[in-house]
């Protein structure tokens, strides 16, 4: 599997992150030797084995269904770079 | 009498109580250490208000006869965890200006326990990383050096400010993270000692989270007996973390009786890697001999999936990296950038994590994103979490026919120069971490031991590996090693 330019400019889309368009060469040079390193898990047999979901064999614990916490909008704003009225602000959204 | 803040935990735990040293005292040892070195580049942001407060406090409770060993003792917290009011940035630019409104259980449980706070360490950004370069506060230095080479030296990572800071004798301990050995190759490569205890031993709540199914924190301290104190105030159950177990906490430090007669170690086969370098054969082999001198019984094992762990690691924690990273938008915290007139919110969120993360947390982000994909999920992620399955099994087997512990180098190089590994690409970078990540994959405790010097004069470590939650039973046969090795270099001050 080879990335290309132009797959590389569609996960930088699907991550949210900016990248210039003279960056996507090296960038998908990257995620090439990145992902040829990974192709070695194509050696193993993996036939009827569970992907793991917990490492450690644990029962979540369960609690009762109930607001445990909340009512301090001060502290939830207090580290929001824009914050007006009560509320996080952001650019519009909706058109 | 020496500088206080060159003591242990245990040597300094004694003294406080018979009166010979205050609190206040040790602190000031450790902050003057602290401004003498920042050529370090250790801790980046300081607390010496809050730590002669603390100081303070010990002393009073000291007074009282009725003190927990930690009281008093000066440490240093890796950036990575919250700490309430005190700037708390994962190293990263995404996270500036950002002040914690909680405390991260772990450093909380530390200043119940009236430990002392010097400050936030330097490590890599998102502790992601074997080496601090990828700090947004520039380097982290190891106190070591190649002899009379003035090359500055990485500690680590990405744990490296705790393990600088450590080793330099700023702090008497410090606390790490470890997703694939951010503990344990830095403890090895400044020559101390670094515990990653069972997953779910220390809670993870507070802490920036990197690949949430490894991360697990842990102390970083001079000595083995220290770093079982310190883990013991460090760990136990928190309702706040849904995957913190429920279990008692053993007296750590009670466990260190030094006998380790028929206990069985295992020898895996598989961590003889090509191009290992003879000096790292060497030492495994004195280590090796050292446990059977103690009377422990040396069995040749095999884990035959060793092999496939990085690459599993490098789709499991981009994969969740890729998640837990997305709540870094510009607009709960941190940074957010200045927009261009029309720019919507899909710009804010691309210029700010553009301009907040570094360039490897944004290739490991992408990596996520891309192996999470679709029609790319089954091929890669599923995969790799049977690769996984697979090597936790693999550690099943040799526990299963009566393995105690296990014991391997734990790194596959000294130190190297900071900036030796800018023209390589990032899988170079990411064997670092080759003996070390499989302990992440399957929960398991590891320790990092000091066990000696390479012919140019650089600390190299051992790992013991243990059975899940025996990190009492690990922390004896660590200490066993620790007193065989007789590992007592320091760094030569330069700084």
């Amino acid at each position: 599997m080879s990335i290309d330019t132009e797959t590389a400019r569609k996960v930088a889309k699907l991550a949210r992150i900016r990248v210039e368009e003279e960056a996507l060469p090296a960038l998908a040079q990257e995620f090439n030797a990145i992902l040829g390193f990974i192709e070695q898990l194509n050696e193993v047999d993996v036939e009827g084995v569970e992907p793991m979901v917990s490492v450690t064999p644990m029962q979540l614990k369960r609690r009762e269904d109930v607001v445990t916490d909340g009512s301090m909008p001060d502290k939830v704003l207090a580290n929001a770079p824009d914050a007006r009225e009560g509320f996080f602000a952001v650019p519009k959204v909706v058109e | 009498m020496s500088d206080p803040n060159t003591w242990t935990i245990a040597e300094a735990r004694d003294r406080l109580r018979g009166g010979d040293v205050t609190a206040v005292e040790l602190t000031e040892a450790c902050l003057t250490a602290i401004d003498g070195a920042g050529a370090l580049g250790a801790f980046v942001h300081r607390t010496p208000d809050i730590a002669r407060d603390r100081a303070k406090a010990a002393d009073d409770r000291i007074k009282t006869g009725d003190a927990p060993d930690m009281c008093g003792i000066p440490v240093g917290i890796k950036d990575l965890f919250c700490t309430e009011g005190v700037p708390s940035q994962a190293a990263s630019r995404i996270l500036e200006g950002f002040l914690p409104e909680y405390e991260s259980t772990v450093s909380g449980r530390l200043k119940s326990a009236g430990a002392v706070m010097l400050g936030k360490l330097n490590m890599d950004e998102f502790a992601m990383g074997s080496s601090n370069q990828t700090s947004t506060y520039g380097n982290a230095v190891n106190p070591w050096r190649r002899g009379n080479d003035e090359t500055d030296l990485t500690p680590g990572g990405s744990s490296g400010g705790s393990a600088t800071a450590v080793a330099a004798d700023l702090c008497l301990a410090a606390t790490g993270t470890d997703t694939g050995g951010s503990i344990r190759q830095p403890a090895a490569f400044a020559g101390i000692v670094g515990v990653k205890p069972t997953y779910g031993r220390c809670s993870r709540w507070g802490i920036v989270a990197f690949a949430s199914s490894l991360d697990q924190a842990g102390p970083m301290a001079k000595t083995v007996r220290d770093a079982a104190i310190m883990l013991e105030a460090m760990c136990g159950h928190d309702p706040k973390d849904s995957t913190s177990a429920d279990l008692a906490v053993p007296n750590f430090e009670a466990a260190l009786t030094d006998d380790i007669k028929g206990k069985v170690i295992g020898i895996p086969k598989e961590y003889r890697m090509d191009g290992m370098p003879d000096e790292i054969e060497k030492l495994w082999a004195n280590g090796t001999a050292m446990l059977k001198d103690t009377g422990a019984e040396i069995r040749d094992i095999s884990l035959p999936h060793t092999k496939y762990a990085l690459p599993a690691y490098y789709v499991i924690a981009p994969a969740e990296a890729s998640s837990n990273l997305a709540r870094y938008d510009g607009v709960r915290f941190g940074h957010r950038a200045s927009l261009a007139q029309g720019d919507g919110i899909t710009e804010m969120y691309e210029k700010t994590r553009a301009e907040g993360f570094g360039p490897e947390v944004q290739r490991r982000v992408m990596i996520g994103t891309y192996v999470l994909s679709a029609g790319f999920y089954d091929a890669y992620y599923n995969r790799a979490r049977k690769v996984r399955t697979l090597i936790k099994k693999d550690f099943e087997d040799v526990f299963g026919q009566g393995i105690d512990a296990i014991l391997t180098p734990a790194t596959p190089s000294a130190a190297f120069g900071l900036g030796e590994m800018a023209d390589a690409d990032p899988v170079q970078m990411y064997l670092n971490d080759v003996f070390t990540v499989t302990v992440n994959l399957a929960g398991l405790p590891g320790i990092s031991v000091p066990a000696g010097l390479d012919k140019q004069g650089l600390p190299l470590g051992l790992q013991l590996i243990g059975r899940p939650w025996e990190e009492a039973d690990l922390l004896n046969t660590a200490h066993v090693l620790e007193n065989a090795a007789g590992f007592i270099s320091k760094p030569t001050k330069w700084w």
